[in-house]
C-alpha cells in the first residue's frame, strides 16, 4: 500500500485515495472538429509506462481534491505530487513507454 | 503418561503449572512454556503425521516456524484449525490436537500404499497420467484432491472475533533475538518510536535455545530480562510478542498478525482472538534469524530424524531429550554444539558423522576434548525404522569420486540430528523487493541492497556469531533511528559484547554422497512437506524444465504451506549441480507473503454481519417496518418493496398498490433518490455540459428532466433538476448513482473546468422526500398546504415552489415518474416522518395507499419510462432509447462527440421497444433472450432481450420493455422468446408507452 503525499493533507495511506489514470489528458476544446480516431484516443487510449508516470489521484476520503502524482511504475517510488492543472515539476528521470 | 523424556531440571518451562492435553485421542501432560511439539517429545511421541503424497511416517523436524512435517489439526468443530505447526502451538490445558493426512489411523494408514507404488509416482505423475481425455480432468481432480489434502476446514462459522489496527512508527524491528533486541535498544535510546515484533511467545530468539551463553559478561537470560525491562520503560517503544510480521509491502507497509488469546486457557470475551496490524514504518530493521537446513540423503525423513539445532533447543529451552541414543550428522562446526548440549543432557551421542574430511572449529574441538566419537569424511547413506529411526548406515566419502564407499558402520539410535548449514530468513527482505545474493562461504543467500528503508541485521544478514549479531543489530537500530529522523543519544554508543562463533567452517554438499547410484537406495527428500526428492528435481531437469521457477512448479518443491523454508536452498543447490551451473545463475524462487499461513479471520476483522456494510434507512423507515413492508436493498438503502396486507401475496399487494395510484392516491417514500445541491453563477452552463439537453433557459421555479452520458456516449444516469433560485439548483440522481454522479461532477469541475464557479454538495440525507401520486394528489395537498396556489397556472407540471405542508417548511415539485398527477414533497429529514403521518391521516378519506419500489416499477413501465441500469447497461445511448428529443444538437455536452460515431448510427443497434406477449397472462422473465426464429437447439441468433416485465393491473395484461436490434423499425412485428423451460413465448413489438401516450393524466 502506497503512501501518497496529498498536496493539501500531507502523506496518507493509499486506501484514502481513488485512482484516476493518466494525467494531462485534456478534453479536446472543440470535440466536433476532431476525427473519430482522435476522439477514441482521447476517451480510451492511455500510455502503459514503464518508468515515471504522471497520474491522477483523488483524496476521496480526505479533502476530495484531485491532484497529480509522478510515480515510478517499476519501483513505485513517488517523486512528486502537484495540483491538478499545474505543470509537472522538472524531474530527472528516464521513461520508457 | 509420564514425561519420561523430560530432564529433571532446567529449561524455560514452568514446572508448577502442569497442563493436560490430548493428541489423537490419548491424554498426555506437559508444562506451561511448552509447545505442543516439545510436550509430545517429552512424552516420547515422534510420529505425528503422514506425508502429503506417499503417506510416509513423519516426525517433528524442527522447533520453529519452518516445520514441514508436524502439521496439526487443532481444536474441534467450528474452532477447528488445520495445518498448524506443532512447533509453534503453545500448550494450554485441555488442548485437543489431531494428526492429519492419515486414514484410518496414524500408525496404520491405507494411503501409505502410495509409498509402495512410489516408483510409478514420479514428479508430474498426475499431470502425465490423468491427461486423457481432457474433459475428464475435473473428475480425476476431485478424486486426487480428496486423496491428497492436509487438514480439514472447520465446519460452521468462526465463533471468534478478530480485530484490525493501524499503527505508525519510526522503526519497526522484526525479530526479538539478540540482533533485534540490540536494534530495538539502540533505536529506542535514540528516541525513536519503536515497535518490536516477535513471533515467539518470548523475547530472546536463538538465545532461548542455548546454554551457557553470556552477553556483556552476564548470562543470556539476564541480558534478555534487562533488555525487556529497558524497552518496557521507554514510553515510545512497543514490544509485541506472539506477533508475526508476515508480509512486507510497498512504502514500508508491513502486515503483522498478533495472537491475542490463542495461548490462554481462559479466553476473555472482550479480547479478539487475533489482531491484524497494518503498520507503516519509516524504517525497518529485519532481524528475522536463520533456518537450519536438513541434509539430503536416503530415507532422511523418518520420525526421529531432526534438525540438530532443534534437538539443542528442545534440551535447553524445554528440558526435553529428543531421544536416548543419538547420531549427529553434520557438514559444519555448528552441528557439534547440538551434540555437546545433547550429551550434557544425558543423551548417549553415539557418533558425530561429519561430511568434512578434516573436522575443525571451536565446537568440534570441544567435542574432541570431551571424547565424542567423531567420524570425519563420512556420510549417512541410509536409515531404517518404520515409525522411528532405528539404525543409520554410515559410509566413508571417497575424496576422489565424491561418492560414498560401502557402509563402514551401522549405528543403532533413536535420534538422528542433522545439520546442513543455515539459510538466512530472507522472506521479508525479498518481499520488499530487495535482491538477494549468494554468499559462497556461508553457502546461502544473503540480502543484497535493500529496495526500501530496510536494514538487515544478525543471522538473516549472514552474521552467525553472537557478537556480530549484536553489533549489527545495534548499528541497524542506530542507523534506522537516524534515517527516520531521530538524533542518536550518547547512551547507545556501544554494542553489547559476546563471543563470536558461528557455525562455520563447513563443507557444502547439497546432496549427501551415496553408496548407490542416484535415486537408488531410498528416497532422499528435499521438500518434506510436498514429498519432493532429489531424484524428482533431476527428473524435472531431464524433462526440460530449466528455469528454477518451472522446476518448482513441476515438482511442487517449496510450494507447501511451509513454502520451502527448509528445502529451497538445497533444491537450488541440487538443480545447480545437476545442470553444472553456479547457484547464482540458477537464482531463487519468489518469496511470497505470508511468511507462515494466517487465518482469514484477521482480514475480515470486525467487518462482518451488521458491520460489513452500512445500512441506510430513511427517516420514515420505522413506519414502513410497522406497516409490515417487505424491503429490498437498493445500494446500501433499505427501500420498501411492497406493503402486503395480511394474507396478501406479493402479486396481490403490488396490483393493489398500482391500481390505487392510478385510481385514487398512492404515497411513496422517495427519500433515497440522490439529491445534489448545486450553486454558483456558472451552474446553468455546467448543467449544459453534463446533461444532454439545454438548461440556459430554465426559469426559476421550473424543473427539467436530464440524461447524463459518459464520454463514450452511453447513458449513465437520469433525473430531474430544479432551479430554486438565480444561481441555485437541486439535482436528483438515481438512488444507486448518487455518489458516483457527485464524484463525476466534482471531477469535471476540478480537472476540466476549474474556472467555473460551481459548488456541488450532497444533500441526499438532509431531506426526506415523499411522493403522492394519483387523481387525489392535488385535493390532498390543497388541504395540507392551504397557503400554496396549486393551480396549473401557478404550479404547472415540472414546476417547484416553496411552501408549508402540514405546517412543515417544504419544497413542492410537481413532477411525475408514474404518469399520474403527482407531487414530490421535500422536507428537512427530521420532519420526514411527521409529514408522512400527516399525509396518511389526511389521505385516509382517499384510501391513500403506500406503494413500494415494485409498484413504482410497474407504474413507470406502463408509461415506458426507463430505469438506468435496467433498460441501460452501459452500452445504450439516448438514441437507442428513442430519446433523441432530449439530445441537444446545438451545444456540446459530455458524450456528444461519441454519438456521431458511425457505430452509433447503425440501424441494427439494440433499441428500446415495448413487447406484448400473445397470451396476456404470460409475464416474460426479465432477461429472456429474443429471436426471430427458434432453432431446434441453441445457439440461435439472438436479436435482443427483455429488460423489464410486469403484470399491469391497469391494462389487465402483461407488459414488457425490451432492447431489440433495430427495434424501432420492427413495430408491429412478431419476435419469439424461447425460455429455459422449453416453451416459446410469441410477442408483438409495440411502442414502449402503454398507457396515456398523450399525457392527459398529468393535467387536471
Amino acid at each position: 500500500m502506497l503512501v501518497i503525499p496529498c498536496p493539501h493533507c500531507g502523506p496518507r495511506g493509499e486506501i484514502e485515495f481513488s485512482y484516476g489514470g493518466q494525467a494531462h489528458i485534456a478534453r479536446p476544446k472543440d470535440p466536433e472538429k476532431v476525427s473519430d480516431a482522435e476522439w477514441a484516443d482521447y476517451v480510451f487510449l492511455r500510455d502503459n509506462t514503464k518508468g515515471v508516470f504522471l497520474e491522477r489521484w483523488c483524496h476521496v476520503h480526505g479533502c476530495r481534491r484531485w491532484f497529480n502524482v509522478a510515480r515510478n511504475t517499476v519501483t513505485y517510488e513517488i517523486l512528486a505530487a502537484y495540483d491538478a492543472g499545474a505543470k509537472p515539476p522538472k524531474l530527472d528521470y528516464e521513461t520508457q513507454v | 503418561m509420564t514425561q519420561s523424556f523430560r530432564l529433571p531440571e532446567g529449561g524455560l518451562i514452568d514446572r508448577d503449572r502442569r497442563l493436560g492435553f490430548r493428541f489423537d485421542g490419548r491424554d498426555y501432560m506437559g508444562y506451561a512454556g511448552d509447545t505442543l511439539a516439545a510436550a509430545l517429545l517429552a512424552n516420547g511421541v515422534h510420529l505425528v503425521g503422514r506425508s502429503f503424497k506417499y503417506h510416509r511416517t513423519r516426525g517433528i523436524l524442527s522447533a520453529g516456524a519452518e516445520e514441514p512435517n508436524a502439521l496439526i489439526q487443532l481444536g474441534e468443530g467450528a474452532r477447528s484449525e488445520p495445518n498448524l505447526r506443532a512447533t509453534q502451538i503453545e500448550l494450554i490445558d485441555g488442548l485437543e490436537a489431531r494428526s492429519q493426512n492419515r486414514w484410518p489411523s496414524l500408525s496404520f494408514d491405507i494411503g501409505a500404499f502410495n509409498n509402495a507404488l512410489s516408483r510409478v509416482l514420479p514428479s508430474g505423475f498426475y499431470y502425465k497420467t490423468f491427461m486423457w481425455p481432457a474433459s475428464f480432468w475435473m473428475k480425476y481432480e476431485y478424486v486426487i484432491r480428496h486423496a491428497a489434502g492436509l487438514g480439514e476446514a472447520p465446519r460452521g462459522r468462526d465463533p471468534d472475533h478478530y480485530d484490525k489496527t493501524f499503527a505508525h512508527c519510526d522503526v519497526l524491528v522484526v525479530g526479538g533475538g539478540p540482533a533485534g533486541l540490540a536494534a530495538a535498544l539502540a533505536a529506542g535510546r535514540a528516541g525513536a518510536r519503536v515497535i518490536l515484533a516477535e513471533q515467539d511467545s518470548d523475547l530472546g530468539g536463538s538465545l532461548l535455545g542455548t546454554n551457557g551463553t553470556t552477553i556483556d559478561g552476564q548470562p543470556a537470560a539476564q541480558w534478555i530480562a534487562a533488555a525487556r525491562a529497558e524497552l518496557a520503560a521507554m514510553d515510545q517503544v512497543t514490544v509485541l510478542t506472539r506477533t508475526l510480521a508476515y508480509g512486507y509491502f510497498d512504502h514500508n507497509f508491513i502486515a503483522m498478525v498478533e495472537r491475542v488469546t490463542d495461548h490462554l486457557g481462559e479466553k476473555p470475551g472482550h479480547l479478539p482472538r487475533q489482531r491484524l496490524w497494518k503498520l507503516r514504518a519509516k524504517q525497518v530493521v529485519l532481524a528475522t534469524g536463520a533456518i537450519e537446513r536438513p541434509l539430503v540423503f536416503a530415507d532422511n525423513d523418518r520420525p526421529g530424524i531432526m534438525l540438530a539445532d532443534a534437538c539443542r533447543t528442545y534440551v535447553n529451552r524445554y528440558a526435553v531429550r529428543s531421544g536416548n541414543k543419538a547420531v549427529v550428522f553434520t557438514n559444519n562446526d555448528g552441528g557439534y554444539t547440538a551434540a555437546l548440549d545433547m550429551a550434557a543432557a544425558g543423551v548417549n551421542v553415539r557418533a558425530v558423522v561429519d561430511l568434512r574430511a578434516n573436522p575443525e572449529g571451536p565446537a568440534t574441538e570441544r567435542a574432541e576434548a570431551q571424547g565424542l566419537h567423531i567420524m570425519p569424511g563420512s556420510a549417512v547413506v541410509g536409515t531404517s525404522g518404520e515409525k522411528r529411526v532405528k539404525q543409520v548406515r554410515v559410509g566413508r566419502v571417497d575424496p576422489g569420486s565424491g561418492r560414498a564407499l560401502a557402509v563402514s558402520e551401522t549405528l543403532d539410535c533413536d535420534i538422528l540430528a542433522m545439520s546442513g548449514g543455515w539459510s538466512p530468513a530472507l522472506h521479508l527482505f525479498s518481499q520488499s523487493r530487495g535482491k538477494v545474493v549468494f554468499d559462497e562461504a556461508l553457502g546461502a543467500f544473503v540480502p543484497g541492497d535493500p529496495a526500501q528503508g530496510a536494514h538487515s541485521a544478525g543471522a538473516c544478514n549472514g552474521a552467525f556469531g553472537l557478537a556480530d549479531c549484536l553489533a549489527q543489530g545495534h548499528a541497524a537500530g542506530r542507523d534506522a533511528a537516524k534515517d527516520a529522523g531521530c538524533k542518536p543519544g550518547r547512551d547507545g554508543a556501544r554494542a553489547p559484547e559476546a563471543e563470536n562463533h558461528g557455525f562455520l567452517p563447513a563443507q557444502w554438499a547439497w546432496e549427501v554422497p551415496s553408496d548407490k547410484p542416484p535415486g537408488r537406495g531410498g528416497k532422499a527428500f528435499v521438500d518434506f512437506q510436498n514429498d519432493v526428492t532429489a531424484n524428482d528435481l533431476r527428473l524435472a531437469l531431464r524433462e526440460g524444465y530449466h528455469s528454477i521457477e518451472h522446476v518448482k512448479r513441476y515438482t511442487t518443491t517449496g510450494m507447501g504451506t511451509d513454502q520451502g523454508k527448509t528445502s529451497n536452498v538445497n533444491a537450488i543447490g541440487i538443480v545447480a549441480k545437476t545442470m553444472g551451473r553456479e547457484i547464482p545463475e540458477v537464482g531463487v524462487t519468489t518469496f511470497r507473503p505470508p511468511y507462515t499461513p494466517v487465518t482469514f479471520g484477521i482480514f475480515a476483522g470486525r467487518d462482518v454481519d451488521g458491520l460489513l456494510d452500512p445500512v441506510r434507512k430513511t427517516p420514515i423507515h420505522s413506519w414502513h417496518e410497522q406497516a409490515g413492508a417487505a424491503f429490498e436493498d437498493v445500494g446500501q438503502w433499505k427501500r420498501p418493496w411492497y406493503f402486503p396486507k395480511p394474507g396478501e401475496t406479493m402479486h396481490q399487494a403490488v396490483n393493489r398498490e398500482v391500481k390505487a395510484a392510478r385510481d385514487s392516491l398512492g404515497i411513496m417514500d422517495a427519500t433515497t433518490l440522490g439529491k445534489i445541491d448545486i450553486q454558483g453563477k456558472d451552474t446553468a452552463e455546467f448543467l449544459n455540459r453534463v446533461y444532454t439537453n439545454a438548461w440556459s433557459k430554465l426559469a426559476v421555479g421550473r424543473c427539467r428532466y436530464g440524461l447524463m452520458l459518459n464520454e463514450a456516449g452511453m447513458v449513465i444516469d437520469d433525473g430531474v433538476t430544479a432551479r430554486l433560485g438565480e444561481n441555485h439548483y437541486l439535482m436528483t440522481t438515481t438512488t444507486g448513482n448518487a455518489a458516483p454522479v457527485l464524484a463525476q461532477l466534482e471531477e469535471f469541475l476540478q480537472t476540466e473546468w476549474p474556472d467555473m464557479e460551481v459548488f456541488v454538495t450532497s444533500v441526499t440525507e438532509q431531506f426526506a422526500t415523499v411522493t403522492i401520486a394519483g387523481p387525489n394528489a392535488k385535493p390532498l395537498l390543497r388541504e395540507l398546504a392551504a397557503d400554496l396556489d396549486l393551480s396549473t397556472e401557478a404550479l404547472p407540471h415540472m414546476a417547484i415552489a416553496p411552501g408549508r405542508v402540514a405546517g412543515i417548511d417544504a419544497r413542492i415539485a410537481r413532477i411525475s415518474f408514474t404518469g399520474e398527477m403527482s407531487y414530490e414533497i421535500n422536507v428537512p429529514a427530521s420532519c420526514g416522518l411527521a409529514l408522512w403521518h400527516a399525509l396518511m391521516t389526511a389521505g385516509a378519506k382517499y384510501d391513500i395507499t403506500p406503494y413500494g419500489t415494485e409498484a413504482m416499477h410497474v407504474l413507470r413501465a406502463e408509461k415506458g419510462f426507463i430505469i438506468v441500469g435496467q433498460e441501460t447497461d452501459g452500452s445504450v445511448t439516448p438514441i437507442d432509447l428513442g430519446m433523441d428529443w432530449i439530445v441537444s444538437k446545438k451545444k456540446d455536452f459530455i458524450g456528444k462527440r461519441a454519438l456521431s460515431r458511425p457505430d452509433m448510427l447503425k440501424p441494427d443497434r439494440k433499441q428500446l421497444v415495448g413487447l406484448l406477449s400473445e397470451n396476456p397472462e404470460e409475464v416474460l422473465p426479465e432477461g429472456a433472450q429474443l429471436v426471430e426464429r427458434v432453432l431446434p437447439k441453441p445457439p440461435m441468433p439472438m436479436i435482443g432481450h427483455v429488460s423489464s416485465s410486469y403484470h399491469s393491473p391497469n391494462l389487465g395484461r402483461s407488459i414488457a420493455l425490451a432492447m431489440i436490434k433495430g427495434g424501432q423499425a420492427r413495430m408491429g412485428q412478431t419476435v419469439l422468446a424461447p425460455l429455459a423451460d422449453g416453451t416459446t413465448v410469441t410477442c408483438k413489438v409495440v411502442s414502449p408507452v402503454f398507457l396515456d401516450p398523450e399525457g392527459t393524466r398529468l393535467n387536471d
